[in-house]
């Protein structure tokens, strides 16, 4: 699993929706073994971006309110979030490249 | 933590791990074997050329490592495990062996192969070209879908593809599983701890799957089965509410309430790495010659599901596995004494 920041219920308004930067977050769960593989993949995207985006993790299992809320049936999901909005969802684990181009229009620094 | 997931959390904590970083590099070296693809049949590869002193470089991939026995749960028919073990545990266990005799495994992904020639060329996501006398493909299969048009749309929303990761969304709620085989009549199972209705929708009158799968399946109260049935609509405005479901003889269609559509028809051999290049069957499986690895382009074998569009289980993508390794060995021994004639 990613090396990411936790978010959780109780602070994913300040920490996700309220953020400066976009923010994508992880969901995942510890059963889920695509999500432990897409892991280093996301820590990776973190590194290689830090000036556009922030990378964090929330544990399902532990807080299912802010995934019910998104209505998340399918881990792992990583969704990207932009002045409080869900702008860009991503279900399964994939490799770098094909997450870096569905959040192109977010990973570089500026937008 | 759900107490229903302790097994599966076990199992992935003995898993591999791809925590190192990738790192870019120049390979020049002409390496005797390299192995694409991380599952039964490629860590059996890997086991038997490493063995032989081939010191083979897997590719594993960076997301798929391990195959598809990383989303399954208890394996119950691999020989030598009385009690069973679980699919991550397993997968865990023959990369382990693997790298004991030597095997270089790297989560790394594919993104080109050129398989013409003496020389073959293995290109990765960054970039990076690795080269090699022999190749085996044990790129294994990918899920099929159903093709409908809402599948995509409520993907992660109510449909979904692994029982593992998703089952703990569906507590107490009536959900439905696509297919006829064995890991459809184990995902059902499995579903069974969280669900409080599961409905089997099959579009024959018998099911595939093995006998004691089958019993299992009829056994459990909350496994209800609609026979010669399909899927022909998903239906939800922004999560699955409900399928539409048509009569294989009648042709009658009707609802069924549900929200979840586990998706287990079966799979296609992943060939989009190849395809271009080797010759395929009919299948859409790699073509290979008898019972031997051997592809339509010399110095390239092929191993496992991509193979294999019959039999497909752990134990017999390990077989060809074995299969790919030998004929490799005989193959370098060939170009090499071929050499040592020439020189």
């Amino acid at each position: 699993m990613s090396a990411a920041k936790n978010v959780t219920d109780a602070n994913f308004k300040t920490e996700v929706l309220e953020a400066d930067k976009p923010v994508i977050v992880d969901f995942w769960a510890e059963w889920c073994g695509p999500c432990r593989m897409v892991g280093p993949v996301l820590d990776a995207i973190a590194a290689e971006h830090a000036g556009a985006v922030e990378v964090v993790k929330l544990n399902v299992d532990e807080n299912p309110a802010v995934a019910s809320q998104y209505g998340i049936t399918s881990i792992p999901a990583i969704y990207l979030f932009a002045k409080g909005e869900l702008v860009k969802k991503s279900v399964g684990a994939k490799p770098k490249s094909a997450l870096e181009k569905e959040f192109a229009d977010y990973l570089t620094a500026g937008n | 933590m759900s107490p229903d997931f302790g097994p599966v959390i076990n199992a992935l904590n003995l898993a591999p791990k791809n925590d190192e970083p990738t790192v870019t590099e120049q390979d020049d070296t002409v390496h005797d074997v390299i192995i694409v693809g991380s599952g039964p049949a490629g860590y059996t590869a890997a086991i038997y050329t490493a063995r032989a002193n081939l010191s083979p470089i897997v590719f594993a991939g960076s997301v798929t490592a391990g195959g598809e026995l990383m989303n399954t749960t208890e394996v119950e028919n691999y020989p030598g495990f009385i009690d069973g073990i679980m699919g991550p545990e397993l997968m865990s266990s023959m990369q382990q062996q693997a790298e004991r005799f030597g095997a270089d495994i790297r989560y790394e992904d594919v993104v080109a192969l050129e398989l013409e020639g003496e020389v073959k060329t293995v290109t990765l996501e960054d970039g990076s070209v690795h080269r090699a006398h022999a190749v085996i493909i044990a790129t294994g299969s990918a899920y099929r879908e159903l093709g409908l048009p809402d599948e995509k749309r409520l993907s992660g929303h109510g449909v979904s593809w692994c029982a593992t990761c998703d089952g703990f969304f569906f507590k107490k709620q009536h959900i439905a599983v696509v297919g006829g085989g064995d890991s459809a009549l184990e995902e059902a199972t499995f579903l069974t701890k969280f669900a409080d209705k599961v409905t089997i929708i099959h579009r024959r009158d018998s099911f595939r799957a093995s006998e004691i799968m089958q019993q299992r399946a009829f056994d459990d109260p909350k496994i209800e089965v609609l026979w010669n049935a399909e899927v022909v609509g998903i239906n939800g405005a922004d999560k699955v509410e409900s399928v539409t479901v048509r009569d294989t003889q009648t042709q009658a269609t009707s609802e069924l309430a549900i929200t979840g559509l586990f998706v287990a028809i079966g799979s296609d051999p992943r060939t989009g790495l190849v395809k271009d290049q080797l010759e395929l069957t009919v299948d859409g499986t790699i073509a290979v010659d008898g019972r031997s690895s051997t592809t339509s382009l010399a110095g390239v074998f092929a191993a496992g599901d991509v193979v294999d569009s019959t039999y497909r289980q752990a134990i017999t993508a390990a077989g060809s596995g074995c299969v790919a390794a030998v004929d490799v060995e005989h193959y370098l021994a060939a170009l090499e004494s071929r050499s040592v004639l020439h020189s």
